[in-house]
């Protein structure tokens, strides 16, 4: 077998839940690289599916209501057809996750020292004690102002910032070499969360980690990402490095994410454009392309939009898009229409 | 006054008395027959005669009772429950022969040899107790102990149960009890030496052998009386004494070994000892002796309404179950000063319209509910006869043309309104109350239904004058057990007019008429048996003749008893089992 | 913590105070309402050959012919320095602290009685405590975890006859069945206490044991259940799986831990509610404990016997609360700085 050229290999991932309601194709044909010390920035709107692609990559999803499919090649082992209890001993190992709101997503009955002590210990064969010193260790580098006292506290305790450190420093506990963090910032203020995405940078370089950001918002993304995929609909859209995706996106979708996206280079008069519309159901999936009622640019389709499902075909080196407006097209809309407008923030 | 037991069922507590079969015929009457043993298993096989006669010594005999009695004190009780079981651990100057249908209604000497000798035309009289009779720590009984166990029984303020007899009759000349009137001796009673008692009456009396059975003369030794709480430890006279005893739980009873058989006619004492447990599930009861589990149900008030049905339906069950009759009339009362009732043609109507079927349907049928009653003396009691004072009708669903006459000579044609006063505790109280409801509106009597807590039934609504009169109670439903059978025992509480109260509280709720009570006060000044229980009997048909009461039933029920018993009978003085007489095989 | 559990003992005491004004108000005019007075509630207790003298002087040894909250007053100083009664019985009769009430009728105080009787009910309400926690939560928990399952399916169903149901005829059943039919366990009112026979007392309360739990099993395996499928949709739950930990771990650590803490409130006032007297349970199998007192005492209409036991249960309702509050806290630490 040859060996992997990437650290993460995700190939033709499919998770579909079945409902009584019908099939739902959350996650419909991913494909991804990822290589160690590298990060890659989901981007999608609540429902793109991007969320369930980190619970499948961390195996968490459930056999008996979940159908998971394709491959997930972690430094060259499928995590898809891998023994559960092999999976397991992996999550937290090998990949750890950073979860959306730590104020949930810790157990509110335990000390957040025991909760990163339980972490450590259930992958490595140590004493309390020692994994306690652990825990005050990986605190401190968290930058939690007295550790060895706050290793004590309750989750409830802890300020929105602190808890959202202290579960970077539960997911790192064991030196992961995949880390994803799903909508890490999204729960906090905003001077906390430039705060946040610097730690988080600062810990990826130190631990040469692969890191996997999901988000909804592209300013998370410009942040830390090398790379972005842009999901909707359970598909990926767009997929580029980041340079490539803020300078020259091609979808409009993406363009869309872009207008919506706030920044602080940008005037307090300028204006967020949304993108219009909702998004797609994921057990009606609009025929042809998912994105197609939103589009505003669909009628130069000649209709192929609301019949054809296009394919995602490079636009550029290492560059894809999945649209059915020819590639010149899309980059004078882009280059003549929306850039100007983004810029302008009007 | 039997009606303080707590029984929704009415319980016929009562002794029986000396002479005397009954009178008049044309009742199933459990009295009419007597003595004689059977082994064949049948219903009612232990009523009448000994079913299973056996003189087998030994086992334990297993009692229980879904809630508790008075009291244990035989100075403090007044449940026939307890009479009957006191025998068991007491003996008092006189008892009832221990023996099936009539032989019960004979008086016979226990502590004393005898019965009583009258003397001063009934006022005293003299008892002589047996040699050899000894507590359960082996001292000796003497008459002294007899007298303080009555004079104690006179302290109603501390042992308010028992009757008060005693305190009615005797000549106490101011003196209330060895509590009260401490260091003072009992001017009533007299104790010329150790065996010898005599008591002094403040009038003639002469059935105070009937007032020797009570358990209140049983001897008690001044030194373990602890008053109220002599119930806790009462010291035995009987065959029978306490191991131990558990309020309000049960208790048991060890054969007394200072107990001498040569002293006491009376009593076989078979079984080794007696578990009594009290306050036990009613259903459950009825099932553990159905199981044999447990022997007899000592409320004996009959089996619940649950296992009435499978022990009458279950020939094997239906040949170990027996139907007594109690001495208790379940009735009416018509209120005689309310509306229209006040005519005697209104109230001849309600006698005349009543349907007795229903009223017994509503008791539970003629088997678990009773006989239906023509006048208020149940059959056993000595002086009954059947009355005819007021037509029942063909097939005793009431006489309507008779019963629309007399309102028309009422003068209301159309009939009239009234309330009817029952117990709402006790379905078969509002059972019959609807029953009467629906059998007068067939002449146009319309009775609106008026129910009472039972526990202030006769103290504030009922029983008060002021209240019955004021708020139109023209019919009140009524229940009454003899003391005792014979008539004063059954009749005196119920048709004295004197013992109305103003404050309320009395049992006789429609009966004052001057000439009835003349009667009354003659019948107690007879000494005569025959003729005294010939005047109770025509005291009953005067009473019915001012139709101010309605007779409903003479009170029945099924009973059921475990297979291993043995010398089993239903002991008519107390309508129940005899606790005494059985063994176990 | 410390101030927590004063401030929840002061809560408890108001509401026993509350409580027992209540009761005593109920006790005091219900009887008035219906036409009572100081001398007709007192005639009850001093026999039937007593003057009218006798009634007046009971009425008023015994408080009855004092307002409201004086008798109140006499009645609540009595649970802390005892009482005397006159003018029943000859002599004054003495109940000592703590006195919840004298009872006329059986001559004797209540809390002796009461306190007699404890013990059944205490080892009624704790045997069956044990065996329905121990069974409705596994069956709970496995319901959860098999949710739609057959065998979530099936329990649930007996679960829901089993709430349905009520004692007094399940108990009668299975001592129809085993007890009379199949002679496996001792009939109803074989009580054995503990001391004498460890055994016995075990094998006698059996089947009340059994029917007492069967009930509360199938509440709590229906709540068990709600609150496990609740807590295992929570984010922790996810996150503890994402550490890698076992299956095993996540379900009792996390999920049951969680989804405990409703039930233990239940279960603490469930106990308490108990031990002042399974009424329905302790009258079906005919055991002497506090709940059989409190239906003799309505029986005879003994109401200081009533007013005792109501007292004595609304404590132990009382207690269990402030119990299960400081349980609560000690369980989830978010409650104890609140």
């Amino acid at each position: 077998m040859p060996a992997p050229d990437a650290f993460l290999d995700v190939r033709d991932l499919r998770i579909h839940f079945p409902t009584d309601d019908g099939l739902v194709k959350s996650v419909d044909g991913l494909n991804f690289k990822l290589q160690r010390g590298k990060t890659l920035g989901i981007v999608g709107e609540s429902g793109s599916g991007k969320s369930v692609t980190s619970l499948g990559i961390l195996g968490l999803h459930n056999k008996r209501n979940a159908r998971v499919s394709g491959e997930i090649l972690l430094d060259g082992t499928d995590i898809v057809s891998a023994d559960p209890e092999a999976v397991r001993k992996m999550r937290g190992r090998r990949m750890a996750m950073i979860f959306q709101d730590p104020l949930s997503a810790m157990h509110p009955y335990y000390t957040v020292g025991h909760q990163i002590v339980e972490a450590y210990r259930v992958h490595n064969n140590v004493s309390k004690a020692v994994a306690k010193k652990h825990a005050i260790d990986l605190l401190g580098r968290v930058g939690i102002p007295q550790p060895d006292r706050r290793v004590d506290d309750y989750p409830h305790q802890f300020s929105g910032g602190m808890r959202q450190r202290a579960m970077i420093a539960m997911a790192l506990s064991c030196d992961p070499e995949l880390l994803i963090a799903d909508e890490p910032t999204t729960a906090l203020d905003v001077t906390v969360q430039a705060q946040i995405l610097d730690l988080m940078r600062d810990l990826q370089q130190e631990f040469n980690s692969a890191l996997i950001i999901i988000t909804h918002d592209l300013g998370v993304v410009a942040e830390l990402a090398d790379d972005v995929l842009v999901m909707y609909g359970g598909k990926c859209i767009e997929y580029g490095s980041a340079v490539t995706i803020f300078e020259e996106p091609e979808h409009p979708y993406t363009w869309g994410l872009l207008g919506s996206m706030p920044r602080l280079d940008r005037g307090v008069t300028n204006r967020l454009m949304p993108i219009k519309g909702t998004p797609p159901s994921l057990i009606n999936v609009p025929s042809g392309c998912a994105f197609h009622p939103r589009c505003a640019y669909e009628p130069q389709t000649g209709g192929r939009g609301t019949t054809e499902v296009p394919e995602l075909v490079e636009s550029g080196r290492g560059h894809l898009v999945r649209c059915h407006l020819p590639v010149a097209e899309r980059k004078r809309i882009w280059q003549e229409q929306v850039r100007p407008k983004l810029e302008a923030g009007s | 006054m039997k009606r303080r037991m707590v029984t929704g069922v009415a319980v016929g507590v009562a002794a029986a008395l000396a002479l005397a079969a009954c009178g008049g015929g044309g009742t199933d009457s459990n009295t009419d027959s007597s003595g004689g043993g059977t082994t064949t298993a049948a219903f009612d096989a232990a009523n009448g005669k000994v079913f299973n006669p056996s003189d087998k010594k030994g086992g334990t005999m297993k009692f229980a009772i879904s809630s508790d009695w008075d009291s244990v004190d035989p100075g403090d009780t007044y449940y026939g429950l307890s009479w009957n079981l006191a025998r068991l651990y007491t003996r008092s100057l006189t008892m009832f022969k221990v023996g099936a249908g009539s032989t019960s209604s004979e008086l016979t000497g226990d502590l004393a040899e005898g019965l009583g000798v009258p003397s001063d035309g009934g006022k005293t009289w003299t008892y002589k107790l047996r040699q050899g009779l000894k507590f359960e720590d082996g001292t000796p009984i003497t008459s002294k102990d007899v007298e303080y166990g009555v004079s104690r029984s006179l302290e109603k303020s501390a042992l308010v149960n028992g009757p008060t007899y005693f305190n009615d009759f005797l000549d106490l000349k101011g003196y209330k009890g060895p509590y009260s009137s401490k260091g003072q001796d009992n001017p009533a009673i007299d104790t010329p030496d150790d065996l010898t008692i005599v008591f002094h009456l403040n009038k003639p009396f002469g059935g105070f052998d009937y007032f020797a059975q009570i358990p209140a003369t049983a001897p008690v030794p001044v030194a373990k009386d602890t008053g109220v709480k002599y119930k806790e430890h009462v010291v035995s006279s009987g065959p029978y004494k306490f191991e131990s005893y558990e309020a309000g739980k049960g208790f048991k009873l060890v054969r007394n070994d200072q107990w001498d058989q040569s002293t006491d006619p009376n009593r076989k004492a078979l079984p080794d000892g007696y578990d009594v447990t009290i306050g036990a599930n009613a259903d459950d009861i009825d099932n553990q002796i159905i199981d044999g589990s447990l022997d007899v149900d000592i409320a004996g008030t009959g089996v619940q309404p649950a296992a009435l049905s499978r022990v009458l339906g279950q020939p094997d069950l239906k040949a170990r179950a027996d139907n007594p009759l109690s001495a208790r009339l379940n009735y009416t009362s018509i209120n005689p000063n309310v509306g229209p009732l006040k005519n005697i043609e209104c109230r001849k109507a309600v006698e005349y319209a009543a349907d007795r079927t229903t009223y017994q349907t509503a008791y539970g049928g003629p088997e678990a509910g009773g006989e239906i009653a023509t006048g208020l003396l149940p059959p056993q009691i000595p002086g009954f006869q059947k009355l005819d004072v007021w037509s029942m009708g063909a097939d005793n669903k009431g006489d309507l043309d008779k019963a629309k006459a007399a309102l028309q000579a009422c003068g209301q044609p159309n009939g009239f309104e009234t309330n009817i006063a029952y117990r709402a505790e006790r379905p078969k109280e509002k059972a019959t109350a609807e029953a009467l409801q629906q059998s007068l509106a067939r002449v146009g009597i319309k009775l609106t239904l008026k129910p009472f807590p039972t526990g202030d039934y006769f103290s504030l609504y009922a029983g008060k004058p002021s209240y019955r009169d004021q708020n139109n109670l023209g019919l009140m439903l009524n229940s009454w057990g003899a003391d005792w059978n014979d008539g004063f025992g059954f009749l005196s509480q119920i048709v004295d007019g004197r013992v109305i109260r103003d404050t309320g509280g009395s049992s006789n709720l429609s009966v004052n008429v001057p000439e009835i009570n003349t009667m009354v006060d003659q019948a107690i000044a007879e000494t005569d048996t025959a003729k005294r229980d010939a005047l109770w009997g025509a005291i009953d048909k005067r009473v019915m003749e001012e139709a101010v009461i309605l007779p409903g039933v003479w009170a029945k029920q099924v009973t059921v008893r475990s297979t291993r018993t043995t010398n089993v009978f239903v002991n008519d003085a107390y309508g129940m089992y005899d606790f005494l007489a059985m063994g176990i095989q | 913590m410390v101030a927590y559990i004063i401030r929840r003992l002061f809560g408890a005491v108001l509401t026993l105070v509350v409580v027992s004004m209540i009761t005593f108000g109920i006790f005091y005019l219900v009887p008035r309402w219906a036409g009572g007075t100081a001398e007709s509630l007192a005639s009850r207790y001093v026999g039937r050959t007593a003057n009218a003298q006798q009634v007046a002087d009971a009425a008023h040894g015994l408080g009855l012919d004092k307002p409201f909250f004086v008798q109140y007053w006499d009645w609540l100083q009595a649970i802390f320095v005892g009482r005397d009664f006159t003018g029943v019985g000859p002599a004054p009769v003495h109940c000592p602290a703590p006195c919840l009430g004298y009872s006329f009728i059986g001559r004797n105080p209540v809390l002796p009685d009461i306190l007699d009787r404890l013990p059944v009910t205490a080892s009624l309400a704790f045997g069956a405590a044990i065996i329905w926690l121990i069974f409705g939560v596994s069956t709970g928990v496995l319901s959860a975890l098999k949710r739609g399952s057959i065998f979530d399916r099936a329990a649930m169903g007996v679960a829901l006859g089993g709430v349905s149901l009520p004692i007094f005829w399940t108990g009668l059943v299975s001592l129809v069945i085993f007890s009379y039919g199949l002679h496996w366990t001792k009939p109803g009112g074989a009580y054995t206490p503990i001391e004498v026979n460890p055994g016995e007392w075990a094998y006698s309360l059996l089947l009340p044991w059994i029917t007492l739990a069967l009930l509360f099993s199938a509440a709590y395996a229906r709540l068990t259940r709600a609150g496990m499928l609740e807590t295992m949709g929570e984010d922790y739950i996810r996150t503890a799986r994402a550490k890698g930990l076992r299956e095993r771990t996540v379900v009792t650590k996390h999920g049951l831990r969680a989804a405990l803490t409703p039930i233990a409130t239940i279960f603490g006032l469930d106990v308490g509610l108990l031990l002042g007297g399974a009424v329905l349970t302790e009258s079906t199998f005919s055991l002497p404990g506090i709940g059989k007192y409190a239906i003799d005492a309505i029986n005879t209409n003994d109401m200081p016997k009533v007013m005792g036991f109501v007292i004595f249960s609304a404590g132990f309702v009382v207690i269990a609360n402030l119990i299960v509050d400081v349980v609560y806290a000690v369980i989830d630490p978010r409650v104890r700085l609140a």
